[in-house]
């Protein structure tokens, strides 16, 4: 019937439209919020804002020592949080087959949607209780927590994406597995599990609950693990909470800083992954 | 040099007992068996780790566990000054900015995916699965600065007044209109979790088999039409992506916590301030200076952790039972 048709054409044409209309809307609220934070953030930095301390409200200041402090928890994180997570995602690949490895794949993937927020209530229990102090320490354990499954993860997917001939050619040169899997493995899966580290590292960077009640924040520069420390996320969020205009503009400039550290990454990762991933 | 397995042990002619390095690999290989045992103890790292969480918090918690006891999950007084500490208001808080989020950003997620794996040009769909993906990568305290100031004013000025105008007569859209509540929270939340949730819907639509499509266009469906059977096709996949968006609208601490008034209340309305336990724990742990505060906040992380644990399990088991379903018959 020719009216049915056309009333199933007509669908097919709205429907066509509205769903390219939710991808047009997710992408316009993505460009609204990158152009309002380069907007106000580029109206409020300077180059002394990038190396001073924060100051009382009035007399200017920076976010230098968040900048450092953001900086040492990232490779303090990387440090504790990559080798764990590389070795993770290498036995899952390699050795996965199991009902353990099955185990750990699900915890991991069910550890990276567990609030952050509780990684710094447990870190806080394990670390900062003991110590009675917050640390850089424990912000730096808190911020490798969270990186492990991210890393175990895309580490395991890297891996298995190396061909099985490879391995065979290996083996039947008569080297054993573990040399076969450093040797000859890994360097064939290198630049994948650097960049599943880097998108880790990226995602853990902007995280601000974790280090809430472990890094705690700092006015000073600090390079001492044992003393609280500031970062750029904390530092935003006081500054953001705070009723001060002069703050809030602070807060952008600091935003920007964050955002475009984060954009980099990604979109190196994207430039060097093209098609792979 | 690799170590050849020496023939004692190969074929057992004088019995062994136990080798260590046979008990950690088969290969039998000193190297092979230090590698996969120092492996296995990173691995074996991770259950660990979920475990001493769960022990932490709880152990933590005891004094709050003993104090309140089941109580705690139906009292709605929260008076850190008289000691007295009820959960309600946050978890009415967070279920109601969680669902909220869900309502809002189901339909546009969906949308999304289907618009990138079914219609779009593949010249399009690149480009923009990788700007969606990007709002995922907008860390949570900077949705929460942009919150508190584009957004909440936004809201108060024009969408919350006629919202009122047309639909205040229901208990949901009445009160003072601030722009900060559980209305911009949990739009807040939809914005950050659909980029979640549409990636997951992706790939559990690319995990249908193309033979479905090509049947359905076969028998003269439309676009649409071809489009619903996918869906159909992976019902329990997108209903694992839908419960994985409610794990991380729940979880969800800074960018909630900016906007959305933080008082322990309860109100049908969208307007007014609420709390959620995320919320009232990253603001007031710093605060509690008396143990059984810090108990009582530590078991509401335990509440926390033990609901967004198991809403993730499940949502990963629906994930997996499609898009691992599918390759195994597609494979069949």
């Amino acid at each position: 019937m020719p009216t049915t048709h056309a009333r199933r054409y007509a669908t097919n044409a709205v429907m066509t439209t509205l769903t390219a209309a939710c991808a047009f809307f997710a992408v316009a609220v993505l460009v609204l919020i990158l152009g309002y934070i380069a907007y106000r953030g580029l109206g409020a930095i300077s180059f002394q804002f990038l190396i001073e301390t924060p100051k009382p409200v009035g007399e200017g200041g920076g976010i230098g020592n968040a900048i450092l402090g953001t900086l040492i928890l990232l490779a303090m994180a990387c440090v504790v949080g990559m080798p764990f997570g590389i070795a993770t995602g290498i036995y899952l690949a390699e050795y996965g087959a199991g009902r353990f490895a099955s185990l750990v794949r699900f915890l991991t993937d069910t550890l990276t949607g567990i609030p952050s927020i509780l990684v710094g209530v447990f870190v806080y229990t394990i670390i900062v209780l003991p110590m009675k102090q917050f640390s850089a320490m424990a912000g730096g354990v808190a911020l490798a927590m969270i990186m492990i499954p991210i890393v175990a993860r895309t580490t395991e997917e890297m891996i298995r994406l190396v061909p099985a001939s490879l391995r065979e050619g290996a083996l039947a040169l008569g080297a054993p597995q573990w040399r076969v899997t450093t040797g000859v493995v890994l360097p064939a899966a290198a630049s994948g599990i650097v960049t599943g580290a880097m998108l880790a590292v990226a995602r853990v960077s902007g995280e601000t609950a974790p280090l809430l009640f472990t890094a705690f924040g700092s006015r000073f520069f600090n390079v001492y693990l044992d003393q609280p420390m500031a970062s750029l996320t904390v530092q935003i969020y006081n500054y953001a909470i705070s009723p001060y205009d002069e703050w809030h503009a602070q807060a952008w400039a600091a935003t920007l800083i964050l955002m475009t550290l984060i954009l980099v990454i990604n979109i190196t990762v994207r430039f060097f992954t093209r098609g792979k991933i | 040099m690799p170590t050849l397995p020496t023939p004692t042990s190969a074929y057992g002619a004088r019995v062994r007992a136990w080798d260590w390095r046979r008990a950690l690999s088969p290969t039998g290989n000193t190297g092979d068996a230090v590698f996969r045992a120092a492996l296995f103890g990173c691995a074996l790292l991770v259950l660990l780790l979920v475990g001493a969480m769960i022990a932490a918090m709880a152990s933590n918690a005891r004094l709050s566990l003993r104090e309140f006891g089941f109580g705690f999950l139906t009292s709605s007084e929260w008076n850190p000054v008289s000691g007295q500490f009820g959960a309600l208001p946050f978890i009415y808080g967070t279920i109601v900015s969680s669902l909220l989020a869900l309502v809002i950003s189901v339909p546009i997620s969906l949308g999304v995916a289907v618009f990138l794996v079914e219609q779009a040009p593949r010249r399009l769909s690149r480009p923009i699965t990788f700007l969606v993906e990007l709002l995922a990568a907008i860390p949570s305290v900077v949705y929460g600065l942009w919150g508190i100031f584009v957004l909440a004013p936004l809201l108060r000025q024009y969408v919350e007044p006629p919202l009122q105008k047309w639909l205040g007569w229901t208990p949901f859209f009445q009160g003072t209109i601030t722009g900060i509540g559980l209305f911009t929270g949990g739009i807040i939340l939809a914005i950050m979790i659909t980029p979640i949730i549409s990636a997951v819907v992706r790939d559990v639509l690319a995990a249908v088999p193309v033979t479905q499509r090509e049947a359905a266009l076969a028998l003269g469906a439309t676009r649409w039409e071809t489009t619903r059977v996918v869906l159909a096709n992976g019902g329990p996949g997108i209903a694992g992506a839908i419960i994985l968006g409610l794990g991380r609208a729940i979880g969800e601490t800074m960018a909630v916590t900016m906007v959305i008034g933080n008082r322990a209340q309860i109100s049908a309305s969208l307007f007014e301030p609420s709390y959620t336990i995320a919320s009232v724990i990253a603001n007031e742990f710093t605060e509690a200076t008396e143990a059984i505060y810090l108990s009582a906040l530590v078991e509401l992380g335990l509440i926390l952790f033990l609901v967004t644990f198991i809403i993730n399990a499940a949502a990963r088991l629906l994930v997996w039972s499609v898009t691992r379903g599918t390759s195994g018959t597609a494979r069949a």
